[in-house]
């Protein structure tokens, strides 16, 4: 019995697939997450017409121009930004960020450990490769220590953050890390993630064999996912302050936190706004945004000053 | 192998059968990266010695009865990261 040749994916109806094959190296696990993702979306039954997807810069930030959904592909480091103001004018969207650690913790560092102090109700999913893949591989603040950069030929000196540490400290709602290996585990914490009410965090380690891979002795893509499978360690709800990443050392996967349910950003601020709007439900606040849409936007363009007016004088 | 037989036996004495899977491959969406041949659990996947259009080798099933073939796990499926690879089940032939 041989291969049988297929024409189309199961996944193809969450994927433009005008633009496959992506832009991703060979074995790079971004495209694995972006499966298991398009998979629990799948699964929780998800409206790809409610769904938006933001990304920002890097690699992982291409995921957005491959998702049959709405997308926005934002400027460096403000995918958080955009998605938390998405969510409050429109609630009944599902918004999920998509980016890599150097565009969410440190171009956009200050972003997300506000949003998540806010418990602002948006999926945020952070691939963490080490590096900064598409500029060339140079120091991140998640490089492990003594790992080899372009930028730190003779090994790193910094200690990296502990990303899943970091968030849960801030006061996510919801908070696990896994690895591009750990894909079924992966599938069902983002499930998880996207049925959460609050801010909800997933941090997933990944392979980048090109850039970071290459200096640290494991130019294979398979040789990262055996380093996984060596030193992954599974525990639920452990102190997430313990998930320290040290290199050829057991490091601690798995769900962090999973707290009760609480009132999210956008929720505190409907109370705040409902006898201004006049409106009974969220909904229909949402539906008269749609409607108003062209007002607003004249209306905020001279609020910033950047209405037509403004530029002829 | 001793878990081989092991399992062959126990097969034998209660009259179970394995599930069994049916690989399909988008053959150029491949880029070649190797994950699932290096980690389908019952090894059936190997390098072929085609390539595909964009010059990478697609990998290729190789099943020996009763006990070394997919079982539909589907764990290929999940790693594969170019959307290339999947499986769906075998219906018993009747």
């Amino acid at each position: 019995m041989s291969i049988i040749k297929a024409e189309t994916h199961p996944l193809d109806d969450y994927l433009r697939t005008e633009r496959l094959p992506h832009v991703w190296c060979p074995g790079c696990g971004i495209g694995t997450v972006l499966g298991a993702y398009l998979r629990a979306m799948k699964n929780v039954g998800l409206d790809s017409e409610k769904s938006i997807m933001v990304s920002g810069i890097g690699c992982t930030g291409r995921t957005a121009g491959y998702v049959r959904m709405d997308s926005f592909h934002t400027t460096h480091g403000r995918a958080i930004p955009f998605a938390v103001g998405l969510k409050a004018a429109r609630p009944e969207l599902n918004v999920t960020v998509f980016s890599g650690d150097g565009d969410l913790f440190a171009i956009g560092g200050n972003h997300i450990i506000h949003a998540a102090r806010r418990n602002a109700n948006i999926t945020v999913i952070a691939i963490n490769n080490f590096t900064y893949g598409m500029t060339g591989g140079q120091l991140a603040p998640t490089t492990p220590e003594t790992g080899i950069t372009t930028t730190s030929p003779y090994g790193n000196v910094e200690s990296p953050f502990n990303l899943a540490g970091l968030i849960a400290v801030a006061g996510a709602s919801y908070v696990a890390r896994w690895t591009s290996l750990h894909v079924r585990r992966l599938e069902k914490s983002l499930e998880k993630a996207l049925k959460k009410r609050g801010f909800s965090f997933v941090e997933v380690l990944s392979q980048c064999p090109t850039a970071y891979g290459r200096r640290n002795g494991m130019r294979d893509p398979v040789d990262t996912l055996k380093y996984f499978q060596k030193y992954a360690v599974v525990k639920n709800h452990v102190n997430p302050l313990e998930g320290v990443i040290e290199p050829n050392k057991p490091f601690i996967l798995g769900e962090f936190v999973d707290a009760p349910e609480e009132a999210t950003f956008e929720d505190k601020l409907w109370e705040l706004t409902k006898s201004e709007f006049l409106h009974t439900s969220q909904a229909e606040r949402s539906e008269w945004i749609i409607e108003h849409r062209r007002h607003l936007e004249i209306l905020s363009r001279i609020i910033s000053g950047r209405g037509e007016d403004n530029e002829q004088s | 192998m001793a878990t081989e037989s092991k399992t062959e036996k126990l097969l034998q004495k209660t009259g179970a059968s394995l599930p069994r899977g049916e690989v399909y491959l988008i053959e150029d969406r491949c880029k070649g990266c190797g994950l699932c041949i290096a980690f389908c659990p019952k090894h059936v996947l190997v390098v072929s010695d085609r390539f595909n259009k964009k010059g990478y080798h697609p990998p290729e099933l190789v099943e020996e009865e009763p006990l070394n073939v997919c079982i539909n796990c589907g764990f290929c499926e999940r790693i594969c990261p170019e959307f290339a690879i999947f499986v769906k089940e075998k219906k018993k032939e009747e």
